[in-house]
């Protein structure tokens, strides 16, 4: 099995993941069992206790607070990551694991969720946590005068019940098989509750760090805490984030050593910094990616054969190359990710054809064609120079895009979900069944693309109580399939989370859900 | 003397003036700007249901006139409120970084005004001179980069290349005097490079300016030395401008300080007003730009005051 | 002619440089479109190819020739800086004499509303109102004009009131000449110097403010080339000790050195002096 270590030494430093170690290695031979039992001896290592850890963040605004409703960008999500638990966690492999939830279980509709809480969780402030806790956390994000952005998401919860000391029993108004991944939502913090309430801006959560100092949009300090639960985690004694929005800077603070990591390496210069001694390169393939949302609700977008017309007329791998360097995976025009459980790995990848853009023109009645594409960096990094490139791929197919540039400022309320094509970022859904109803269901607030198909909402709504794995599968399937040919929604790739850090660092396999090991860093980390 | 301290109860009264005009314009400039702070706040996450209710409950949904003269009153009973977005005493928010900001300020201004009216001094001393054109070039060339580029050249060299200073000022207010000045001296020196060649080349010019003048040739003619003729005959005349050009810059480093902030990560107020503005959160905004306003109405005064004392005829206008 | 001429010969050797600096940069910028090999905006490579044959200095993060942008850089960079410097200068120059010339209330008044534009913090201020008026090419002159005006007025105010006060001008003021008269035959060149030193250095500012604006996400909007934003584009190459963000940056400085020098020289010639003196 020659190469095999080649893939060990790759999997250790991070720079494959665990899927396609495993993908590889059965390649190579071995039985799925052999490789994951591989793959676990090769990421398995003693965490050691200590040190400080430095982050620098390029997020953070001197308007965050600590309340969990609003939490918007990776600055806060990552203090929270550390500072307060959930019910659920996507685990570092991608799989839902068990947090302040020892288990759950569903009745055969999936309608009723009873949550079996943990024993002994003890708060910053010394409450032992209960079912109130639970009850008032979710509750903060309910009802009429919720400001939550995660309101969306518990909104399908009719009601929330204890049973006993230790079981809280949600009832849906639709039956939901995913509903154990919904409750790990970074929004959706268990915090100690006072008379059936919260106080959201305490920062007092359950997590295995303390805040001791928390100055918006400059630094927080994290203090280990004693009596934290989980015994295989949170080995730093302490840890520091710094928000350092300037690239350069937090690059050469990294450099220096002044930070052990950074978030959005530049990746016009990744491979410059991957060449200093003491930083490496830490990418993750998650869900996170990049659309052309077009109204199917204003025409020309209306007619599906002009979607399809522009979806075959852009080239996907060379935009990768020009926007993102290649830090990232091309789209097949749907929003489910390699990451994600139910990816349909089957469907033929979306190809630039100039041949059968010109076949749809031609179908929808036209011979060319003139539209206005509305971006601006806001949407991602590179929204425009994408646009511009796609401007370019779209012009050998008779089309003519207009590059709207928009005002950073404002964006995602004055041009997304306004105007008629626009460049939209989403950081992705750990689930199909959440990330179709938030941007895809008829109805749905974040439906940017006011698409509504029959069948594909009927789907929808099947799927979302399907306990059966496999039938699961072909639905989903089919619902990708569905949007790839007939949604409204270009999307071109997905990108990476790419990272740099100090060698001193260790960690397992790396969480791909979110950045910075699924915003779980400070607990998940150590010092070598 | 009894004329300039009515002069400066006059200006202070109109400084008042100058401060509530500035906080009307601030505030009138942020109600435009597209979007409100619910809407900044939750971003992409923003739903009609969830704005509404951020709006209900930070009485964003009053008109305008009447939050403005909500703040008004309690601006007038010396409460700066509360930051929007996240509750917090704008008295609080703001005091540790006002230090920073001054701080850094004075700093830069320790280092870039005796250096800056030396220079500007000895290049019209020896006029035309090598030494004249070299600092001339020199100066002219690193105001030529723009802030952050001279602050990414300053840090690729004394922070990356030769380790002496941090490449970030993570100064917190626990730090000693010469700690948190180590820790600045990067910022520092990147603004010093930014404004000394303006003050530099005003104090020349200005200088030069005057030798052109009769008592100069005067003073020539009677044969003091140049040197003595440039110190004690035209330096004090050339103040005014010089003065000027000076409290300009301090102004600038006390308010337009914010890409150098941003770069080093220093906890200064023009990131602040940058976050606050882009969040729409109105009342820090008013805070500071009430604060860098009447910085400058002071340093202003102070320049007058300087410039009628080191020309005493301005004092007696027609 | 003769006379310029022979002015040309009795210049020093910076003033010429600083001619011929501002010389070059002329025509670049006005045949941009024939010294350039490709279109402005046109992708014609793949990203950041090296220095060398068909693109003499490689080309940017898009695949866009990099002496390409750098020709169209000068024609916008430095359209744009001078017309909002003049314009600036127009507005503060003629005010602040005005202002100095007349006293009184005229001056009280302009005094004061300038008072309030400068204590509005520039950047944020700019910031604002690029926000809600939008980034197009004539209202960010225009805004950066009107802001930039009120230092020139400051400037010129504080001059010409040294002036303003001297014994000739009050002659002439009780020889009844009118206001423009005074302000243009007594007050304006004799003002002239530190005018002019000042509008070589506010030209180079503008080039800073628009870059500092390019930090901030508005400014010169792409694709225009100008090199404040080439500058930042690039900045972070510096980090690895790659030349290329130096070039826009070196761009700038060299007009910077070049106008000044010039300014300089004008400075000399109207104080009257002698190199010798």
């Amino acid at each position: 099995m020659r190469g095999l270590d080649t893939y060990k030494g790759l999997l250790a430093s991070g720079r494959m993941t665990r899927r396609d170690f495993i993908q590889r290695a059965m390649a190579l031979g071995a039985t799925t069992a052999l490789a994951s039992t591989m793959a676990g001896q090769v990421l398995a290592a003693t965490p050691k206790k200590g040190g400080k850890l430095r982050l620098g963040i390029g997020h953070g605004s001197t308007t965050d607070t600590l309340d969990p409703a609003t939490w918007e960008n990776l600055y806060v999500q990552v203090m929270g990551g550390a500072t307060q638990n959930k019910l659920s966690e996507i685990g570092n492999t991608g799989d839902l694991v068990p947090e302040l939830a020892e288990s759950w279980e569903p009745t055969p509709d999936a309608i009723q969720w009873r949550f079996k809480l943990r024993k002994g969780v003890e708060f910053h402030n010394g409450k032992t946590l209960d079912t109130d806790d639970v009850i008032a956390s979710f509750n903060h994000h309910r009802g009429e005068d919720s400001k939550s952005a995660a309101k969306p998401i518990v909104d399908p919860i009719e009601d929330i019940k204890a049973d006993g000391k230790d079981t809280v029993v949600f009832t849906m108004k639709t039956g939901n098989a995913d509903f154990p991944f919904i409750v790990s939502d970074y929004h959706l913090s268990i915090l100690p509750s006072k008379d059936g309430k919260v106080n959201s801006t305490s920062g007092i959560g359950s997590g295995g760090y303390t805040i001791e100092n928390f100055e918006p949009g400059v630094r927080t300090v994290l203090k280990r805490f004693p009596n934290y639960w989980k015994s295989n985690r949170a080995h730093f004694d302490e840890a520091e984030m710094l928000s350092i929005v300037d690239v350069t800077a937090r690059t050469n603070a990294l450099t220096t050593g002044e930070i052990d990591a950074m978030d959005r390496v530049d990746i016009k210069t990744a491979h410059l910094l991957a060449r200093k001694p003491k930083v490496k390169i830490v990418e993750t393939s998650g869900t996170a990616h990049y659309t052309f949302a077009m109204r199917t609700d204003t025409p020309p977008f209306d007619n599906n054969h002009v979607r399809l017309a522009l979806k075959h007329a852009l080239d996907r791998k060379a935009l990768l190359q020009t926007v993102l360097r290649g830090h990232g995976v091309v789209g097949n025009d749907h929003p489910i990710g390699r990451s994600n459980r139910f990816h349909a790995d089957e469907l033929p990848q979306r190809e630039y054809d100039i041949d059968k853009a010109k076949f749809h023109l031609k179908q929808a009645g036209l011979s060319s064609l003139k539209v206005d594409l509305s971006a601006a960096d806001a949407a991602f990094a590179g929204a425009v120079d994408a646009a511009v490139v796609y401007k370019e791929h779209a012009s050998k197919a008779g089309i003519d895009i207009n590059v709207v540039r928009e005002p950073n400022d404002g964006y995602w309320s004055n041009v997304w979900l306004k105007k008629p094509w626009c460049a939209v970022y989403w950081g992705g859904r750990p689930t199909e069944d959440w990330m179709f109803s938030t941007a895809y269901a008829a109805g749905a607030p974040w439906n940017d693309t006011f698409w509504e198909h029959e069948k594909f909402n009927k789907l929808l709504i099947q799927a979302r109580a399907e306990l059966d794995e496999v039938k699961r599968r072909a639905m989903y399937v089919e619902m990708q399939l569905i949007v790839r040919d007939e949604g409204g929604v270009v999307v071109p790739m997905f990108n990476n989370y790419v990272m740099g850090l100090s060698k001193k660092i260790a960690h397992e396999e790396m969480g791909a859900n979110w950045a910075f090991d699924g915003f779980r860093a400070i607990e998940r980390w150590w010092f070598a | 003397m009894d004329k300039i301290l009515k002069m400066i109860a006059q200006r202070l009264a109109l400084g008042a003036v100058t401060l509530f005009i500035v906080s009307l314009i601030i505030f009138l400039a942020v109600q435009l700007l597209p979007g409100d702070l619910a809407e900044a706040i939750l971003g992409q996450a923003a739903t009609p249901e969830t704005v509404a209710a951020f709006r209900r409950e930070l009485q964003l949904d009053l008109p305008a006139y009447e939050r403005y003269l909500n703040w008004l009153f309690g601006i007038l009973q010396g409460d700066l409120g509360r930051s929007l977005a996240n509750q917090r005493e704008i008295s609080e928010l703001i005091g540790g970084r006002l230090l920073n900001t001054l701080f850094l300020a004075a700093l830069a201004a320790a280092i870039a005004v005796p250096l800056a009216v030396t220079l500007g001094v000895l290049a019209a001393l020896y006029r035309n001179s090598f030494y004249d054109r070299t600092v001339n070039m020199v100066t002219l060339t690193t105001i030529s980069f723009p802030e952050f580029f001279v602050a990414y050249i300053l840090i690729l060299v004394l922070a990356v290349n030769m380790s002496v200073f941090p490449s970030i000022s993570n100064v917190s207010s626990d730090l000693g005097f010469w700690e948190r000045a180590y820790r600045s001296i990067l910022p520092a020196l990147t603004l010093t490079l930014v404004v000394v060649a303006h003050m530099m080349r005003m104090t020349r010019a200005a200088i030069i300016n005057l030798l052109a003048s009769p008592y100069i040739e005067m003073a020539n003619l009677k044969g003091i030395k140049r040197s003595r003729i440039i110190t004690h005959h035209a330096l004090p005349n050339a103040l005014s401008p010089i003065i000027n050009v000076i409290v300009i810059n301090l102004a600038y480093l006390v308010v337009g300080v914010v890409i150098v902030e941003v770069v080093f990560v220093y906890p200064g107020l023009g990131q602040l007003m940058v976050d606050s503005v882009s969040k729409r959160d109105i009342p820090v905004v008013q805070a500071c730009s009430l604060i860098f306003a009447a910085t400058y109405v002071l340093l202003n005064l102070t320049a007058d005051i300087l410039s009628i004392l080191s020309n005493p005829r301005l004092l007696h206008p027609r | 002619m003769k006379d310029f001429v022979k002015l040309l010969r009795s210049s020093p050797w910076s003033a010429r440089f600083g001619m011929a600096v501002i010389v070059f940069y002329v025509v670049i910028a006005t045949f941009a479109p024939i010294i350039s090999p490709y279109g402005e905006t046109d992708i014609v490579g793949s990203e950041f190819e090296p220095w060398g044959e068909g693109f003499f200095l490689g080309t940017d993060n898009l695949g866009r020739d990099m002496f390409t942008r750098l020709v169209y850089g000068a024609r916008n960079t430095i359209g744009i800086a001078f017309v909002t410097t003049c314009l600036a200068f127009l507005i503060g120059g003629f005010f602040g004499l005005m202002a100095a010339t007349l006293g009184g209330w005229v001056d009280q008044a302009l005094s004061r509303i300038v008072d309030v534009f400068m204590a509005l913090p520039p950047l944020i201020f700019a910031l604002l109102l690029l926000t809600i008026l939008g980034t197009s090419i004539p209202i960010l002159i225009v805004v950066i004009a009107v802001l930039d005006s009120t230092r020139v007025y400051r400037l010129a105010r504080a001059v010409a009131m040294n002036i303003a006060v001297m014994d000739f001008v009050e002659v002439a003021r009780l020889r009844g000449e009118g206001l423009m008269w005074i302000i243009r035959r007594e007050v304006l060149p004799n003002s002239m110097p530190p005018l002019v030193a000042e509008f070589g250095l506010r030209f180079c500012f503008v080039f800073l403010f628009i870059s500092a604006l390019s930090f901030l996400g508005l400014g010169i909007q792409p694709p225009t080339a100008d090199w404040g934003s080439m500058v930042r584009d690039n900045a972070t190459l510096i980090t690895y000790g790659d030349i290329t963000p130096l070039l826009p940056a070196g761009a700038i400085a060299l007009l910077t050195v070049g106008v000044n020098f010039v300014v300089d020289w004008f400075l000399h010639k109207t104080a009257g002096l002698r190199d010798d003196q």
